[in-house]
């Protein structure tokens, strides 16, 4: 059965509390990365709470320092934001059945790496109400992280800033190893990815494809080969 | 790099993010069949992160040695599931302790 709409939302909530709280490091770094490159602190705020992505953030904002033409930004921000489609088509399988059409709009705004990792394992059919819950924090956390980066980077130490870069890195660590511990063939396609990223970024004949790309192209191709040698049975984890 | 500009590209960033996500929720109404497509769909997700984070996480504190290390920590933070705040201030603070001492 699925529990009442209040459960559901408070539900939702408490398992975006971890995920507001972790992002907040990160949407820090992307605050003093955003301003020390010539973002004004409203611009880098406005870029948080309608973009609410960590990779594609970083890399468009980059290519905005760059001057680069709207093209390559839309161009990078497809590719690398590529995997949330993936998500939402995870996500699609396993949403209760009242689900409509405009509920979809709205909730869709809030799917992040973190969200589905979460979502995609819970017990029961994922209603409006909790997906409304669970992206609250999230966006929260985020904006309010980036405010933080942006208006106070002055007042802490460069070695510190230096530190916070690895934040985004290793809220990526924290969302795949733990399933992967549970899970062999998760882990043989985390491995796989992780010895083709290490080959097209450290053999010289791979410098052609553009860094934006690189990722990509390792994961569906780690994805593939675990799909062809170890299908997945019906049930998710 | 007016403030037009920046506008612009922001625009472009959140509608094209916006999209990504929304289109797929709103066109697959049906569950999919298909036990590769299923298959590859839940290997995707993982295999991304995994390949957005390595190697590039070992340049992510301008320090290829401090990075490693404060790696290390990370996976060990991760894989006693100390979930996402534990590990990623965890992974700040040794980067910042080893900044200090080596």
């Amino acid at each position: 059965m699925i529990k009442r709409a209040k459960t559901q939302f408070l539900d939702g909530l408490l398992s975006g509390l971890p995920i507001g709280l972790g992002y907040f490091p990160v949407s820090f770094t992307f605050g003093i990365m955003a301003v020390e490159g010539g973002l004004s602190p409203l611009l880098s705020i406005l870029m948080s709470f309608t973009n609410l992505t960590s990779a594609g953030q970083f890399a468009g904002t980059k290519l905005i320092f760059s001057v680069s033409s709207l093209l390559t930004i839309a161009f990078a921000t497809i590719v690398i934001n590529l995997r949330y489609m993936l998500m939402s088509v995870s996500l699609s399988q396993k949403l209760a059945t009242n689900v409509g059409f405009f509920k979809r709009l709205v909730f869709g705004f809030g799917i992040t790496d973190e969200v589905f990792a979460i979502a995609v394992v819970r017990k029961e059919p994922l209603t409006f109400k909790f997906m409304l819950g669970i992206m609250t924090l999230p966006i929260i956390g985020w904006t309010l992280g980036t405010a933080a980066g942006a208006y106070l980077s002055d007042l802490l130490p460069e070695s510190l800033q230096a530190a916070m870069g690895i934040a985004l890195y290793a809220m990526f660590i924290a969302i795949i190893i733990p399933p992967a511990k549970r899970e062999k063939p998760l882990l043989a396609a985390i491995l796989i990815s992780i010895g083709l990223s290490c080959v097209l970024n450290f053999v010289p004949v791979f410098e052609f494809i553009s860094p934006s790309i690189k990722p990509l192209i390792c994961a569906i191709l780690a994805a593939l080969i675990m799909a062809i040698v170890h299908p997945k049975e019906r049930q998710e984890p | 790099m007016t403030t037009q500009y920046i506008l612009s590209a922001i625009a472009v960033m959140a509608i094209l993010t916006y999209v990504i996500r929304v289109l797929p929720l709103t066109i697959f109404r049906r569950k999919i069949k298909s036990k590769f497509l299923n298959s590859f769909l839940y290997y995707i997700p993982y295999t991304v992160l995994a390949a957005l984070t390595f190697p590039a996480i070992f340049e992510s504190t301008g320090n290829a040695l401090i990075s490693m290390l404060a790696t290390a920590v990370a996976l060990i933070l991760a894989y006693f599931d100390l979930g996402l705040v534990i590990v990623a201030i965890g992974a700040i603070i040794a980067a910042f302790l080893l900044g200090i001492v080596l």
